[in-house]
């Protein structure tokens, strides 16, 4: 099962790598991973998807709490989070292709960033759902570039991650 | 005062209350060892090997229970610690590790004698540092301290590269220390306590099985009295020897892979298993799918990534061992009126117990013509002294040593367990001496791994540490060749010693003494003029080459599922 991790934590040297050793010293998966500091001076956040059975991410849970550099682990169960990714996709886009993809733009709410007499570039956001759709609609005519943020969640309420 | 940033590391050290240290100089620590030349304060010993100076800091922490130091330089010198670091963080041992390092400014730059010391030892230290500033150095010193005693213990590498040595600042130490990500959860939940009593209590074939968790965290006493209090049996892990007195008649001795029949049996008939700082390795499991399938399970760590990791687990506490079996005593006192109805029907699992350690104890066949192996430690057990420590090395020496030593106190064995690294006992020794000048401290090696840091015969005799080296010298790489007997048909690939060594010459090169037993009736006499000795001694017994390390679980057989003589 898929599953999203929220980390806090310091600002320090080798934060970065001590998790990663953590998941391939460990053989966790890391399906994305995103990074960038918070509004507290010092701390950036983390967004990991991962997969695994209960007792897999209960260990992941914990041993993330194990590392000093970590102050918080928020473990978003099913509906507690809303998730966002954005990606950035260029498309294959000639004659007929053109309308079509600014139709699937359109439904999506999705935007174009470039435009070359072959190809669109677009910009879209959503849950990471959303893009897995509107991937598959563009596949068929010809993806030449996909880059993905990777998830980021927050948790829904008025409250923080720290109160 | 300013003072430049070696000698601060040494004032760090002075604070931590840190009387000895083991370290090897070098490029990058050249500065901090202009300053140890004049720093009266702290002992310093220079093994012949890093990976030694390692293992003698943590023998050191092991035998003490303080913080072990070492020092080594950068580049090769901080890769010979990488084995010893290993050693201690699957141990869980309280180290500290300095290491020089290239100036700042060439980090990066693959400079003369720069490794990456940092990134090679991240999955084997409990945390690092780099200190980049004169400025950072005292609290650095002091978080790696205290991160490195307390929770679950382990080591914590600090990278001082060497113009951090050399710059000018003032030493302010702090008193106290707030990490705001380490926050390590000492007290047991009083409602998880409660409920552990009255598992207990409703129990009727209940085990104690004990780790290394509770020597590290000083609870061999209160479990000493839960145990009696309750009547219930305990049995240990290798890491747990020395928690609980082998000498009681609730002790079942070591379970596991070599454990006595009648832990392993209790194990699998159990309906409650109390583990106390232990982790369900596999060694101790055995198939896990069999393990214990009777069993309810408490399990108590400081460690809330030990619980749950190997085995389901009913009832999990999360504290200090010392503290919640403390708080578990109480709690039975409080229930004083049940005690007597649970002795009583605990009486047939007694029943049970006593049949199985009757049945299959721990034992040997005797010769007259060979020195058996188990024979030497049972010598040695009788003749040493009371509060003697032992270190072992790895192998079937140190499986008959588990096995036969009979061990009462705490921290009296320092033995690789979780790495189970070969060349550890002798380093390990010579840092428990250090410690402990007056004891009796003896290591028991193989004729394999004494080989692996031999060397530090000289830094024995240089710093007049007496300890006493025992050599089972079966001219075999006995563990392994059991192995291939039992399961590879004899086929004893690469593991006959072929070349003898002469090992009391070896003692006199080193300017150490020397004493060789060949026959049975020799034993007794060689440990005597052995122990007798002031300064440190080899001890070799030529023992019976083929002799094996039973009862035996095979790798991946269930716990009661013991090869008893094969
Ligand atoms: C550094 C290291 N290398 C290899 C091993 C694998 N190993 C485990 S026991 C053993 C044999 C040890 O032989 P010896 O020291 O003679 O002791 P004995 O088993 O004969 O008592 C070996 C090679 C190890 N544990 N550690």
């Amino acid at each position: 099962m898929q599953h999203t991790i929220s980390v806090i934590v310091e600002n320090d040297f080798g934060v970065l790598s001590r998790i990663a050793t953590l998941f391939s010293g460990r053989g966790f998966n890391i399906d994305s991973l995103s990074v960038a500091p918070t509004n507290e001076e010092g701390l950036s956040r983390m967004t990991i998807v991962t997969r695994g059975d209960d007792q897999i991410l209960e260990q992941i849970n914990k041993q993330l709490n194990k590392l000093i550099d970590i102050l918080k682990v928020i473990d978003f169960s099913d509906g507690s989070a809303i998730e966002r990714e954005l990606a950035l996709i260029k498309v294959a886009a000639e004659d007929d292709a053109r309308a079509e993809v600014l139709r699937i733009v359109d439904i999506f709410r999705a935007k174009i960033i470039d435009v070359t007499p072959k190809s669109y570039t677009i910009e879209v956001t959503g849950n990471p759902v959303k893009i897995d759709a509107i991937l598959e609609l563009l596949r068929p005519l010809g993806l030449k570039e996909l880059v993905r943020t990777g998830s980021v969640a927050i948790g829904r309420g008025a409250k923080g991650w720290n109160g | 005062m300013k003072m430049n940033g070696a000698r601060i590391m040494l004032e760090c050290l002075k604070k931590e209350g840190v009387d000895t240290i083991f370290g090897y100089p070098g490029g990058t620590v050249i500065n901090l060892y202009d300053e140890i030349f004049s720093f009266k304060d702290i002992h310093h010993i220079l093994p012949r090997h890093e990976q030694a100076g390692t293992h003698a800091a943590d023998g050191y922490a092991r035998a003490t229970g303080r913080v072990g130091v070492c020092i080594a330089t950068s580049g090769p010198g901080a890769t010979n610690t990488v084995t010893g670091i290993a050693t201690a963080y699957m141990d869980s041992i309280p180290m500290v590790i300095i290491t020089g390092q290239v100036p700042t400014a060439l980090i990066g730059n693959d400079a003369f004698q720069e490794v990456d010391i940092i990134g090679i030892t991240r999955p084997c230290t409990k945390h690092s540092f780099l200190i980049r500033d004169v400025k950072d150095i005292a609290l650095t010193m002091k978080k790696a301290f205290y991160i490195a005693s307390t929770g679950r213990p382990g080591p914590v590498l600090v990278d001082f590269p060497k113009d951090v040595q050399i710059a000018q600042g003032e030493f302010h130490y702090p008193d106290t220390v707030d990490i705001r990500g380490y926050k390590p959860n000492l007290s047991g939940h009083p409602r998880q306590v409660e409920k552990a009593v009255a598992m207990i209590l409703e129990s009727k074939r209940p085990v104690m099985y004990v780790g290394g968790g509770a020597v590290l965290g000083g609870a061999a006493e209160p479990l000493t009295i839960l145990a009696k209090n309750l009547t219930v049996p305990v049995t240990t892990t290798l890491m747990g020897l020395g928690a609980f007195p082998e000498s009681d008649d609730l002790s079942l001795g070591m379970l596991g892979m070599h454990g006595a029949y009648c832990a392993n049996m209790a194990m699998t008939h159990s309906d409650l298993i109390i583990a106390v700082g232990a982790r369900f390795d596999d060694r101790v499991t055995g198939k896990l799918s069999t393990f214990a399938p009777h069993a309810k399970i408490i399990h108590i760590d400081v460690d809330p990534t030990s619980i749950k990791k190997n085995v389901r687990v009913d009832l999990p506490i999360v504290g200090d061992v010392k503290d919640v079996l403390t708080k578990m005593i109480k709690q039975a006192e409080k229930n004083k009126d049940k005690l007597a109805a649970f002795e009583t029907a605990l009486e047939p699992w007694h029943g049970d117990i006593n049949a199985w350690k009757e049945k299959h104890p721990i034992a040997y066949k005797h010769s007259n013509t060979t020195i058996k192996p188990q024979f030497v430690i049972e010598k040695l057990r009788e003749l040493s002294n009371e509060d003697a420590i032992i270190s072992t090395d790895v192998g079937q020496h140190q499986m008959w040593t588990a096995q036969f030593f009979k061990f009462n106190k705490p921290r009296t064995l320092l033995t690789s367990g979780g790495l189970g690294t070969m060349g550890y006992g002798l380093p390990a020794a010579m840092g428990a001496q250090a410690a402990f000048p007056e004891r009796q401290v003896i290591t028991i090696c193989g004729d394999g791994g004494v080989q692996m840091n031999i060397q530090e015969m000289a830094t024995l005799v240089q710093n007049r540490l007496p300890v006493k080296i025992v050599i089972l010298n079966n001219n075999f790489l006995g563990m392994v060749r059991q192995w291939q007997e039992l399961f590879f048909d004899k086929r004893y690939s690469s593991t006959c010693m072929e070349l003898p060594i002469d090992y009391i010459k070896l003692a006199d090169a080193y300017g150490a003494k020397g004493f060789l037993a060949t026959k049975p009736e020799e034993v007794e006499d060689v440990i005597r003029r052995g122990f007798a000795e002031d300064g440190p001694v080899i001890m070799e017994f030529k023992i019976a080459r083929e002799e094996k390390v039973l009862p035996m679980v095979p790798a991946g057989a269930s716990l009661n599922e013991m090869v008893l003589n094969a």
